[in-house]
C-alpha cells in the first residue's frame, strides 16, 4: 500500500463543499472529499451521518444542492442514473444490482453486449468474462448463474464488470457487511490488485478494523459534517470510535426506570441456533429495556424469527416465565404473549393497498368476531382507541395505509402489535426512516410500556436510540452474542468495539443479569 | 387530532371515489339493458331474462368461488375442465345405483352428493398441489385442467354420456322449475352469491383472503396461516363447481368432452370485469355476479338483433374484459 501522506498525486475524483438538502432537510454540509489513483479512502459514520448520501453524489445518482464536483481536474456535472459509469466512476451497492437468472457473462457484458454481424457474440464475452475471472484469481465460471453463486462470488462477478468498464473510480458501499472472514480477505486481495493497477477506492464500512487494514485515508462523518479526513496510519478504532461518537444525548430519550433488581425472568434464552444465528444466549427481565445493537446483517433480526416461531430453530432451548415453549407458527407466540414487530413494515408489517382498521386488527381478527362474523363497530372501537394512545394521524380511516407517513405507519404497525396485549415486545428497528419528532413520541411509548412491566427487546441499528433507552445492552457479531453492557459502559465507543469484533466478551456469566 | 378530525371535505371527496369504482359495471350493466331494451321488445320479457340468468349461473356460481381464489392471489384453471369430469362420473355414477336404487329421487341426490365430493377433493388436490407442493396455481390448475378434460373423454370414450332416460325426468325440475316462476339455477346463484358475500366482507375468511392476496408476507408475518387460508380457497372453488354441475346436468342430461369447455375463462373474465384485481388483495363478490351477468347479456343481444352477427359474441366479450381493467387501472390514480 502506497503511503499517501504528502503525495503530490493529483485528485481523481473530488468533492468541493458539496451540501445537499432533500426538501427541508439538510443531510450534507459543505463536505470536502478527494480520493487519489491507487488510493483506498474509506468514508465512516453511524447511520444517518451522510454517508449513502455523499457517495450517491460522487456517482452522479443524485446532484448536489451546492458545491461542485471535480474529474480529472475538470469542473463536472456527473449524469444521474449510473451514466457515470460510461466515464469510469462506478458505485458498487450494498444489495448487489444482479439479475438473478443470468449467467456471470451475461451479467458482466449487460447493457453492452459484444455483437457481431448484428447478433451476440456469446463466445467472445465468455472469453472476455473468463479473462476477466482469471485476473482476478475468482473461481467463477463464466456460464454460472447469477443465482448460484456465494454473496461473495457476486460481490467479485460485480467488480468484473466494473473492471470491464475500465472503472478509475470504484465506490463499494459496505461491501463487507455480508462476507465471512475468509471471504473479506479475498475481497481485500482484489481491492489491492485494483489499487496497484492505479484505481481510486471508495469503500464505506462500519467495521473499524478492516478500515484500518485496508484504507490509506479515513473520513469521519457525523450528522451530515464533515469531521476530519486523517491517514489510516495516524489512528486507532478506538480513536475513529471517539470521532464518530462526540454527541450528547439529549432530552430526546425519557429518563430510565430501571427494571427491580428483583424483577423475574420473563424470557429465558440458551445456546440458541438458527440460520445466521450461533449459539445465542440471554435473560429478559420484566420491565426491562434489553438493547440489541451490532451491524447490519449480525443477526438480530434472525434471532427475534427465531424466538416466535417465523423461522426454523435448530437448536436451544426458549422459557417463557420459566416454561419451556417451541412455537412453530407466529400465532402460537401472539397467544403466548409474545409480540415481533417487524422493521420492513411495507414488506412484512402493512398492507399498503388497505385501510387503518383491517390492518390494526390483521393480528387479533379472532377477537373482533361475534357468532362467527366480524364485528365492525368492535374494530372500530379498537381502531379509536389505537389512534387515541399512538396518536395516528390519518386523514381519514380509509385511506389506504400506503399513502401514510412512515411515523404514522410505524405508530399503526405500533397499534396493531400492541392490539395482541403482549407482555413481552420485540421491536425491531422501531424508528426506521421517521421523523425526529415521531421517533421521540415513540420513544416514549416504549419506555410507557417498560414502566407498566412490559418487557421489550429493541433492535436498533441507530445506536443513540439503544444507548438512550436501554437498560442493558446485547451487542451481536456475525451471528454471535460479542457482548452484554451494563450501565457505564453503555457507551457508543463500546458498542462499537464489541459491534466490529475489537473486543469479545465470551464470558457466560454476565449474561444472566 | 385523530382520524376524524378533518372529517367533511374527507368524506365528501371518498364518497365521490367510491362510487366511480362501485358504478363502472354498474353502469355497463345499465347500458347493456338499455341497449337490449331499444332493439328488441320481447328482451324485458320474462322468458328471455330467466333465460339469460339460469344460463349465467352456471357460470356465476363458479365465478364466485373464483372470487376468492383470485382475491387470495390465486388462480384456478381447471374449473371447466373440472366441471366436465364431474358431470361425467356424476351421470356414471347415477346410472350405475339405479339396478340398487330403481328409478327416483334417492338416485338423484347420490348423483348430486358425489358432484359437490368430487368437486371438494379436486380443491383439495389443487389446493394441497399449490400449498404444500409449493408450486404456482397457473402450473397446477393448468395440468389439472389437461387431467381432468382427458379424464371425462377417457370416461365417455371419446363420445357422450347420457344419463338414463327415466332418472333425467326425475331430475329434470332442478334445472326447470322453480319457486313462484323463478328457477332453481336463478335461486342457487342468488342465495350462493349472498353467501359468498358474506363470507368475503363479514367473516375472518374473506379478510385473511384479501390480505394474503394483497401481501403474503404481511399475512405470514401477522400470524395468519397462509397456507390453511389458500387451500380452503381452493376447496370452496372445487365444491361450487360441484353445485354448478348438479344443476346443469339435468339440463342436457349429458357430458361430454365439449361439456364446460372455456367455462375457466369466463368465470375468470366476469371477476376481472366486476372490478376483482386479478393479482389479488381486493374481491368483491356482487362485482363478480355483475360482471358474469354481463358477459351474458352480451351474448343475448347479439341474439335479438339482426345487424351484427352473434359470432362476434367473444369478440364483444374480449373488449368489455379489456375495457374493465384499462378502467380499473385508471381509477386507481
Amino acid at each position: 500500500m502506497s503511503s499517501v501522506e504528502g503525495t503530490v498525486a493529483p485528485a481523481v475524483l473530488s468533492a468541493n463543499r458539496i451540501s445537499k438538502s432533500f426538501g427541508e432537510i439538510p443531510v450534507l454540509f459543505s463536505i470536502d472529499f478527494d480520493i487519489k489513483p491507487g488510493e483506498v479512502h474509506a468514508i465512516i459514520g453511524e447511520n444517518g451521518a451522510g454517508k449513502s448520501t455523499l457517495i450517491k453524489i460522487l456517482s452522479g445518482i443524485e446532484q448536489p444542492t451546492s458545491g461542485s464536483i471535480t474529474y480529472d481536474g475538470e469542473t463536472v456535472t456527473l449524469p444521474p442514473d449510473g451514466k457515470a459509469e460510461a466515464m469510469g466512476i462506478v458505485l458498487i451497492h450494498q444489495e448487489l444490482n444482479l439479475a438473478e437468472h443470468l449467467t456471470a457473462s451475461e451479467s458482466i457484458f449487460l447493457g453492452r453486449e459484444l455483437k457481431r454481424f448484428g447478433f451476440l457474440d456469446l463466445g467472445e464475452m465468455r472469453k472476455r468474462a473468463a479473462a476477466l475471472m482469471d485476473t482476478l484469481h475468482v473461481r467463477v465460471d463464466p456460464d454460472d448463474r447469477i443465482s448460484t453463486l456465494s454473496v461473495a462470488d457476486k460481490q467479485m462477478v460485480e467488480i468484473a464488470k466494473a473492471i470491464s468498464r475500465d472503472a478509475r473510480v470504484l465506490i463499494m458501499d459496505e461491501p463487507t457487511a455480508v462476507l465471512s472472514v475468509g471471504e473479506t480477505q479475498t475481497l481485500f486481495e482484489q481491492i489491492r490488485r485494483l489499487t496497484a493497477r492505479g484505481v481510486a477506492v471508495i469503500f464505506i464500512s462500519h467495521k473499524l478494523d478492516e478500515i484500518m487494514e485496508l484504507a490509506d485515508r479515513v473520513t469521519v462523518l457525523r450528522d451530515g459534517q464533515l469531521i476530519a479526513t486523517v491517514g489510516t496510519e495516524a489512528l486507532t478504532p478506538d480513536s475513529i470510535a471517539q470521532m464518530m461518537v462526540g454527541r450528547e444525548l439529549s432530552n430526546l430519550y425519557p429518563p430510565k426506570h430501571e427494571p427491580d433488581v428483583d424483577a423475574p425472568v420473563v424470557l429465558g434464552i440458551r445456546n440458541l441456533v438458527a440460520k445466521g444465528v450461533k449459539d445465542i444466549s440471554f435473560d429478559l427481565k420484566r420491565g426491562e429495556i434489553l438493547g440489541f445493537a451490532g451491524l447490519i446483517g449480525s443477526g438480530r433480526t434472525a434471532v427475534a424469527e427465531a424466538i416466535v416461531g417465523l423461522s426454523h430453530r435448530t437448536g436451544g432451548e426458549i422459557t417463557l416465565d420459566g416454561k419451556p415453549v417451541n412455537f412453530t407458527q407466529v400465532a402460537q407466540s401472539v397467544d403466548a404473549g409474545l409480540a415481533y414487530m417487524t422493521k420492513d413494515r411495507k414488506g412484512k408489517g402493512l398492507l399498503l393497498n388497505m385501510g387503518l382498521r383491517p390492518n390494526l386488527t390483521l393480528l387479533t381478527l379472532d377477537r373482533h368476531i361475534k357468532a362467527g362474523f366480524l364485528d365492525s363497530s368492535s374494530e372500530e372501537r379498537a381502531l379509536e382507541r389505537a389512534v387515541r394512545r399512538f396518536d395516528i394521524r390519518a386523514r381519514d380511516a380509509s385511506v389506504a395505509v400506503g399513502r401514510l407517513s412512515g411515523g404514522n405507519q410505524q405508530k399503526l404497525m405500533l397499534g396493531k402489535t400492541m392490539e395482541s396485549e403482549p407482555d413481552i415486545i420485540i421491536m425491531d428497528e422501531p424508528t426506521r426512516g421517521i421523523d425526529v419528532g415521531t421517533k421521540q413520541q415513540i420513544y416514549h411509548i416504549i419506555a410507557a410500556l417498560a414502566a407498566e412491566g412490559k418487557s421489550i427487546i429493541l433492535i436498533s441499528s441507530e445506536m443513540q436510540e439503544v444507548i438512550g433507552l436501554s437498560h442493558r445492552v446485547v451487542v451481536m457479531r456475525e451471528g454471535r452474542l460479542t457482548g452484554v453492557l451494563e450501565g457505564a459502559e453503555i457507551t457508543e465507543a463500546e458498542i462499537m468495539r464489541y459491534a466490529a469484533g475489537i473486543k469479545q466478551s465470551g464470558n457466560d456469566e454476565r449474561i444472566s443479569a | 387530532m385523530s382520524v376524524s378530525a378533518p372529517d367533511i371535505p374527507a368524506k365528501t371527496k371518498r364518497g365521490f371515489r367510491l362510487d366511480l369504482k362501485t358504478v363502472g359495471p354498474l353502469l355497463a350493466l345499465a347500458l347493456l339493458v338499455l341497449l337490449g331494451i331499444s332493439l328488441n321488445e320481447n328482451f324485458l320479457s320474462y322468458n328471455n331474462l330467466t333465460n339469460v340468468l339460469a344460463r349465467s349461473s352456471f357460470i356465476g356460481i363458479i365465478a364466485i368461488g373464483a372470487t376468492f381464489v383470485i382475491t387470495a392471489g390465486g388462480l384456478d384453471l381447471s374449473v371447466g375442465s373440472m366441471a366436465a369430469v364431474i358431470a361425467g362420473v356424476m351421470i356414471m355414477v347415477m346410472n350405475w345405483l339405479i339396478p340398487s336404487m330403481g328409478i327416483g329421487w334417492g338416485v338423484v341426490i347420490a348423483g348430486m352428493a358425489t358432484g359437490i365430493l368430487l368437486g371438494g377433493v379436486a380443491g383439495v388436490f389443487n389446493g394441497t398441489m399449490i400449498t404444500r407442493g409449493r408450486i404456482e396455481a397457473f402450473i397446477v390448475t393448468l395440468g389439472t385442467m389437461g387431467i381432468f378434460r382427458s379424464l371425462v373423454t377417457f370416461l365417455a370414450d371419446g363420445g357422450t354420456l347420457s344419463l338414463n332416460f327415466q332418472v333425467a325426468d326425475v331430475y329434470r325440475p332442478v334445472y326447470y322449475a322453480g319457486v313462484l316462476g323463478v328457477p332453481w339455477p336463478i335461486i342457487v346463484f342468488a342465495l350462493v352469491a349472498i353467501g359468498g358475500e358474506v363470507v368475503m366482507r363479514y367473516t375472518a375468511f374473506g379478510r385473511y383472503c384479501a390480505a394474503i392476496g394483497s401481501n403474503e408476507q404481511v399475512a405470514r408475518y401477522s400470524s395468519i396461516n397462509v397456507d390453511n387460508v389458500r387451500l380452503l380457497t381452493y376447496i370452496l372453488q372445487g365444491i361450487l363447481v360441484g353445485v354448478a354441475v348438479l344443476l346443469y346436468v339435468p339440463r342436457l342430461g349429458s357430458a361430454s368432452s365439449t361439456t364446460g369447455v372455456l367455462w375457466e375463462l369466463e368465470a375468470i373474465a366476469g371477476v376481472i370485469i366486476g372490478g376483482t384485481t386479478l393479482k389479488g388483495g381486493y374481491g368483491r363478490i356482487w362485482g363478480t355476479v355483475v360482471g358474469v351477468v354481463i358477459l351474458g347479456l352480451i351474448g343475448n343481444i347479439l341474439n335479438l338483433q339482426s345487424l351484427i352477427s352473434p359470432y362476434l359474441n367473444g369478440a364483444f366479450q374480449g373488449v368489455i374484459i379489456i375495457l374493465a381493467v384499462l378502467l380499473q387501472r385508471g381509477r386507481r390514480t
